[in-house]
């Protein structure tokens, strides 16, 4: 597999290319930020965070909350924990893995393998692949078949909300990438520089559009499945009730209702 | 007391949607969370709040008997098969309730599908389907003519 920003690196210098994803990085902090300063999100964390403090019934310490962290980790961000049904679950973890990689790889190729006379180990551009080629599959799966408002509401499948514009953008980027790959490995023609100019497009809204999407929620829910786990473990559990002293019995083999 | 829903603890999953009988649990189309979209619509069947498998849903009390800082939350655990409410006070009071979601396993009770497809005969009956076995009882109780005060048939 070609080091895709190597093969590009003849028309645009590398240096051009760090600034931009130096650009987009800057564009999601502040964008976060501003995310943050609007909706008010931090402000009613901490506040939810004291009045759950207030309403503890016992003191969590610190070596508890470095085990609740480490089972956040891994339950509720590296195995997608929160969702219930399986099948956003799978779709969530595609994408998820995809997009790690697909960033991880990208920023290692620009910032270090960005040349042809040094496109770095082959497995670089395979995992980049790789990434998108998961972000594609996990977001069409979830885009097309696992849309809230497609399958409970019964809304048409190509109908865009602004909700579509982090997921699609997203999508966008790692398909046009996919194409455009190949394309400028095969050399600097036409369809090359269209796929390319679509894959800065994509991407500048991806991160460009942080305070109206939802990108941010890959920084906040972190956080806010932590707390949940330190008020369950401190006795406030957000005022519900504790759960009943019975034995679990019957199973739960039953399927869930879809009325339609 | 209508429902609402914590939109932060919402993961979209649509449940309650499919659940509600009077059809006002909705998605929000900018955040795709799910909202009880006509509150005073809400016949307050809870089935959302049970539904919900975050529970991310919640009453919301009336202004006149249950003003603000009182919280009305349940907890549905289908494994346990009980359903617990836990209704806080204003002034601090506290009360909390476990009830059996049902008496029977899950899966115990035939499905409309399970059943033998009725005759056509049965259209001119008067029960309805799977009366009376479905009911438990041998025959549904009549009232003979006889009985009826003079002059209404």
């Amino acid at each position: 597999m070609h080091n895709p920003f190597a093969a590009i690196s003849g028309s645009i210098p590398p240096l051009a290319m760090q600034i931009y994803v130096a650009a987009m990085f800057l564009l999601v902090v502040a964008g976060t930020l501003i995310d943050l300063a609007h909706k008010g999100s931090a402000r009613y964390f901490f506040k939810h965070r004291r009045r759950a403090n207030r309403g503890a019934t016992r003191r969590v310490g610190a070596g508890e909350t470095a085990a609740l962290a480490a089972q956040t980790l891994v339950v509720s961000v590296l195995a997608a924990g929160e969702f219930c049904s399986f099948w956003r679950r799978a779709t969530h973890l595609l994408t998820m893995y995809g997009f790690v990689l697909y960033v991880i790889t990208t920023a290692v190729l620009v910032f270090v393998y960005p040349t042809a006379a040094a496109p770095g180990p082959a497995i670089l551009p395979a995992l980049w692949y790789a990434g998108a080629a998961l972000v594609c599959a996990g977001g069409l799966w979830y885009w097309l078949l696992q849309r809230v408002d497609v399958v409970a509401e019964g809304n048409p499948r190509f109908r865009l909300v602004r909700a579509d514009l982090f997921s699609l953008s997203l999508l966008a980027s790692a398909a046009c990438g996919l194409i455009w790959a190949p394309l400028q490995a095969a050399g600097d023609g036409l369809w090359a520089k269209v796929f390319f100019g679509l894959y800065l497009f994509s991407n500048t809204i991806l991160f460009g559009s942080v305070p109206w999407s939802k990108f941010a929620h890959m920084f906040y829910k972190p956080a806010a499945a932590l707390q949940r786990r330190i008020e369950e473990a401190n006795g406030f559990r957000a005022n519900l009730p504790a759960p009943a002293d019975r034995p679990a019995t019957f199973g739960s083999a039953r399927r869930r209702p879809r009325n339609y | 007391m209508p429902t609402f829903v914590y939109m932060t603890n919402c993961d979209g999953c649509g449940y309650c949607v499919d659940i509600c009988p009077s059809d006002i649990m909705h998605i929000d189309t900018q955040y795709r969370r799910a909202y009880n979209a006509e509150p005073n619509m809400c016949w307050e069947c809870y089935s959302c709040v049970k539904a919900c498998p975050q529970q991310a849903i919640d009453c919301r009390g009336y202004a006149d008997f249950a003003p603000l800082g009182h919280s009305v939350r349940v907890l549905r655990e289908e494994e346990k098969a009980t359903v617990s409410w836990r209704i806080k006070f204003r002034d601090g009071r506290e009360k909390n309730f476990v009830s059996p979601i049902r008496t029977t396993p899950w899966g115990s009770i035939k499905g409309p599908a399970e059943y033998a497809p009725p005759r056509a005969g049965a259209l001119a009956s008067q029960e309805l389907a799977h009366e009376p076995e479905g009911l438990n009882i041998e025959a549904l109780p009549t009232l003979a003519g006889s009985r009826f005060k003079k002059g209404l048939v």
